[in-house]
């Protein structure tokens, strides 16, 4: 009631409050530092990465490494850079989040409002298909893409990953809309509107805060996946995590460190501009993800 | 119609999840070798993982592994998560910075850290520059210890998740009852240790089972960090099954690892969920 | 010297002021309600009492003593919330003795009062088990629990009885009215309910925008409102407010009330005070409650000034005890509580008593009482 709540009753002395201050300080450090030694290192030249020190700024500033990582460093056997495997991480995560929602936001709608008998057990089923390993299923996976003619391909990858993120973005829309009021949905069939037509026009409309959770869950989740990817992709569907950890795990030649820390950030960037233009958003999805399992 | 528009999900969940785990499972009692065979062979697959000097390897650094990490992550957070609460003027600055982590792929992170912390170019050098010359961090290329790095890069990505998870359920304590364990004499050490510590019990419950389900599934950052090496020093089930099945075509043993591997994480989950499930029939 | 004096304070959160120098005393024992809608500022004053919040200028006593600088638990005060702010994790037993065990109270002493208290508010079979497995009415007894067993100078109770179910509501009532008046402690109650306020105060003090509108015994701001709010706020039905208009026809006093399609009705007002003197044709508002509104029959018979007139009926309200009969005077619905036989019809004329000695005036323009 009232105002009451504006005062936290939790009081803490001056010097308290410092050292609050600086333990907090020092956390942010920790967490930037590996960004701040990627981003800085990645503008060095390998000679000076060798002979100095990583912590400090660059002396030369040069953007070679960057169009190396790009255009030109060797991955496996062709000197291609990321950028074509840049493309297949997109051509993948495209369909693969849009075709996840919009099954997920579908499945959470007939679950909550067309319930049917049994409509638990088949929620409980999709529920813990989110937690298995997926080592379990790797084996079978590979010999049913094979089968079906889409082992290697970006196709079979975004198979799998609709396949393995239904379950999430099932649980998401269930969640969202076992809040939604079920008198809208019934009017709206007294007004004469069909099972598709309340969805498109009652559900999805108001449904813009989970649309954005799980897009940004399913992107962030098959953008940065790497099992998958290195199991079942070759070289011509191989997503940017697996080109990059190519990159930096070949063992042939001279270690180019600039040149890895610029894919690295190449293959952040995607994830971090979605973190940082809604970062609500991620962070919603991570707790829905994480309280119900 | 409902059940027609969920039936295509259904039928891939229950095929490509159930079945796909029916199937390794019984791959885990067949010979299969570089390709699936049906020959039943029993426990055999077994028999002989738990005899792999690498397994053994694998299963040791998950406890430790998972040990560190579950409870560094755990302390991180809940101390991050405390001291943010305290009205801190720049809440809505830091809280981003302790958790953009968790938007990078393992293989980034552990492509920074496999750089920072490489003796001859990383942090043992930057100290060295500051002047302290007989400073040693190798632990990255040693045995004994390169396990913890991964424990290091691991706390790096999640305790600023762990981190948020807490913070949440601090935010949704009563503030009466914070008013009224501060008018019945609490201090603030009190407070927090018999009251409000009590209360994020859930958080700790989620926490606990978030970790554990991704320290047993933990593969990306080990094969960026270290690739499993040096020699097998950083081994994990996750490293094992995939080597196993596709490297070394020992296609029944690799399954009969994943067998064992969702066990684990079942006994983790499986407890978790019934718990929620009947807490909310508890009605509170 | 009072007991607990409230000496000017302010507070504000930021750029806002949400009390606005509020000054209240109490006796040793006395039942002190704050009343008024949300966001009024009761919540807030309570909370600079117990000390859960600080306030920015003024002076808080309790027996003497300054408290404005003092931690909570060292005000001698306990206190009863809304959400009953129970410790989930420990048993009903711990809950109460918490405070003891905070101030170091040996164990031997602390089961002892824990009996004590139990025994007090039958609360005894409960002792061992935990908040979730209790029901509201029995949270609300052990909240009260932990407030009794630390034998304070001051109890707090913030909208105690907000959380309960009406006739839950209504025992717990009776049940504090009883605590109070066998143990006699000093006691702030904070309520919006203002038929809560009625019962169980010594004083109210009627609250509105961090300001106290009216400060007295529960009698006078019933009968003596001093401004529209307050008349507004206590009594349900409300007050009657009705726009008039003054005549003085040599020297006697009445009050024109507007009707639609008749003449306009004239209440002859005796004795109201001089208040009413050289105001001849300003508009007032006319407040009457409606229980002074009756039919002939029921009026009360001490009552020096009853005018009887025959009054068009809108709607009949049968209430069980009462009834209420409305018309329309002034432009507004005026309620009339007549006895519960009383035979009035909706759309014809009825007789209506007037009890004057109860009529009040104020003026339209500052809203304050004229008389």
């Amino acid at each position: 009631m009232a105002a009451n709540t504006q005062d936290t009753a939790i009081r803490t002395s001056r010097l308290a409050r410092a050292a609050i201050y600086a333990v907090l300080l020092v956390f942010v450090i920790y967490y930037l530092l590996p960004l701040f030694v990627m981003v800085v290192n990645s503008v060095k030249t390998l000679d000076e990465i060798r002979g100095g020190n990583m912590l400090s700024l660059p002396q030369i500033f040069t953007i070679e490494p960057w169009l190396k990582a790009w255009g030109t460093a060797q991955i496996g056997v062709s000197p291609t850079g990321l950028k074509p495997f840049f493309a297949n991480s997109l051509a993948m995560v495209v369909p693969a989040v849009v075709i996840a929602t919009l099954l997920g936001a579908l499945n959470g709608y007939v679950l909550t409002k067309w319930r049917f008998r049994g409509h638990d057990l088949v929620f409980g089923m999709m529920l813990l298909a989110c937690f298995i390993p997926f080592q379990i299923v790797l084996i079978p996976m590979a010999t049913v893409l094979g089968k079906i003619g889409l082992a290697g391909t970006t196709p079979g990858l975004v198979l799998v990953h609709v396949v393995y993120g239904l379950g999430f973005t099932t649980l998401f829309f269930r969640n969202y809309y076992e809040a939604f009021p079920t008198e809208l949905v019934k009017a709206a069939q007294m007004d004469g509107a069909g099972f598709f037509k309340i969805f498109y026009r009652i559900l999805i409309p108001s449904s813009g805060p989970i649309i954005v959770v799980t897009v940004i869950w399913q992107f962030t989740n098959v953008w940065n996946d790497f099992l998958f990817g290195a199991s079942f992709a070759d070289f011509d569907s191989m997503p940017m995590t697996v080109a990059l950890n190519n990159l930096v795990s070949s063992s042939t030649g001279v270690k180019e460190y600039n040149v890895h820390f610029a894919g690295a950030i190449m293959a952040a960037l995607p994830t971090l501009v979605v973190y940082v233009v809604s970062g609500r958003y991620f962070v919603r999805g991570l707790m829905a993800g994480a309280v119900k399992g | 119609m409902p059940r027609l528009v969920l039936a295509p999900s259904f039928i891939l969940i229950l095929i490509f999840v159930y079945g796909f785990i029916v199937f390794t499972g019984y791959l885990s009692f067949t010979d299969s070798r570089i390709l699936p065979s049906f020959d039943w062979v029993g426990l055999t697959n077994y028999a002989k993982l738990w005899q792999q000097r690498n397994w053994s390897i694998a299963i040791k650094n998950l406890a430790i592994f998972g040990l560190l990490y579950i409870v560094i992550c755990t302390a991180i957070g809940l101390l991050l998560a405390i001291l943010l609460d305290q009205k801190i003027r720049g809440e809505g600055a830091l809280r981003p910075l302790y958790l953009y982590p968790m938007a990078l792929s393992f293989i980034v992170t552990g492509t920074a850290w496999k750089w920072f912390l490489d003796p001859g170019i990383g942090l043992e050098q930057v100290v060295q520059n500051w002047g302290w010359e007989s400073f040693q961090f190798g632990w990255i290329k040693d045995r004994r210890f390169a396990i913890y790095t991964i424990v290091i890069a691991a706390v790096w990505q999640t305790s600023g998740f762990v981190m948020a998870m807490f913070l949440a359920g601090l935010r949704g304590i009563d503030n009466e009852i914070i008013k009224a364990a501060q008018i019945d004499g609490a201090s603030n050490v009190q407070l927090y240790r018999r009251v409000i510590i009590p209360l994020l019990r859930p958080a700790f419950l989620s926490a606990f089972v978030v970790l554990g389900h991704m320290a047993i599934k933990s593969y990306d950052l080990v094969i960026a960090m270290t690739s499993g090496g040096p020699g097998r020093a950083t081994e994990m089930p996750a490293t094992f099954m995939y080597s196993f099945t596709f490297t070394r075509n020992q296609m029944g043993v690799g399954a009969t690892s994943a067998v064992i591997m969702l066990m684990l994480i079942a006994s983790l989950i499986v407890p978790y969920i019934f718990a929620e499930v009947r807490g909310r029939g508890d009605g509170r | 010297m009072s007991f607990l004096e409230i000496d000017n304070i302010v507070k504000h959160f930021g750029s806002v002021e949400v009390l606005k120098g509020v000054s209240i005393t109490l006796e040793e024992g006395g039942f002190l309600v704050l009343v008024g809608p949300s966001g009024c500022g009761k919540s807030t004053l309570l909370n600079t009492i117990a000390g859960l919040e600080s306030i920015t200028a003024g002076e808080i006593r309790i027996n003497g003593r300054r408290v404005n600088e003092l931690h909570p638990s060292k005000r001698d005060i306990a206190m009863v919330f809304q959400s009953y702010a129970l410790y989930p994790n420990m048993t009903v037993a711990q809950n109460i003795t918490f405070s003891m065990e905070m101030r170091g109270v040996p164990k031997p002493e602390r089961d002892k009062a824990v009996q004590e208290v139990g025994r007090l508010l039958q609360i005894e079979p409960l002792l061992k088990r935990k908040p979730s497995q209790l029901s509201g009415g029995q949270r609300q007894r052990v909240a009260m629990g932990r407030a009794l067993v630390r034998d304070p100078q001051v109890f707090l109770f913030d909208e105690p009885l907000s959380n309960l179910d009406a006739k839950l509501r209504v025992d717990m009532r009776t049940e504090i009215k009883r605590l109070h008046q066998s143990m006699g402690t000093t006691v702030v109650y904070v309520t919006h309910d203002q038929i809560e306020a009625m019962t169980l105060a010594s004083s109210i003090a009627v609250m509105r925008d961090g300001e106290v509108q009216q400060f007295g015994t529960p009698s006078e701001i019933y009968n003596d409102p001093v401004n529209i709010f307050v008349a507004d706020f206590m009594g349900s039905p409300a007050m009657n407010l009705i726009q008039g208009r003054i005549r003085s026809d040599g020297g006697a006093l009445a009050v024109a009330l507007d009707r639609d399609g008749a003449e306009p009705l004239t209440l002859a007002v005796n004795g109201a005070g001089e208040g009413l003197n050289g105001l001849n044709g300003r508009e007032v508002i006319f407040g009457i409650r409606p229980e002074a509104i009756t039919d002939a029959e029921g009026a009360d018979r001490t009552a020096k000034n009853v005018i009887q007139t025959e009054c068009a009926v809108e709607v009949v309200e049968p209430a069980g005890a009462d009834t209420f009969v409305v018309t329309r005077l002034g432009g507004r619905e005026v309620i009339a509580r007549m006895r519960s036989d009383t035979a009035v019809d909706a759309g014809s004329l009825a007789p209506f008593a007037f009890n004057m000695d109860k009529a009040v005036f104020f003026d339209p323009a500052t809203e304050q009482r004229i008389a």
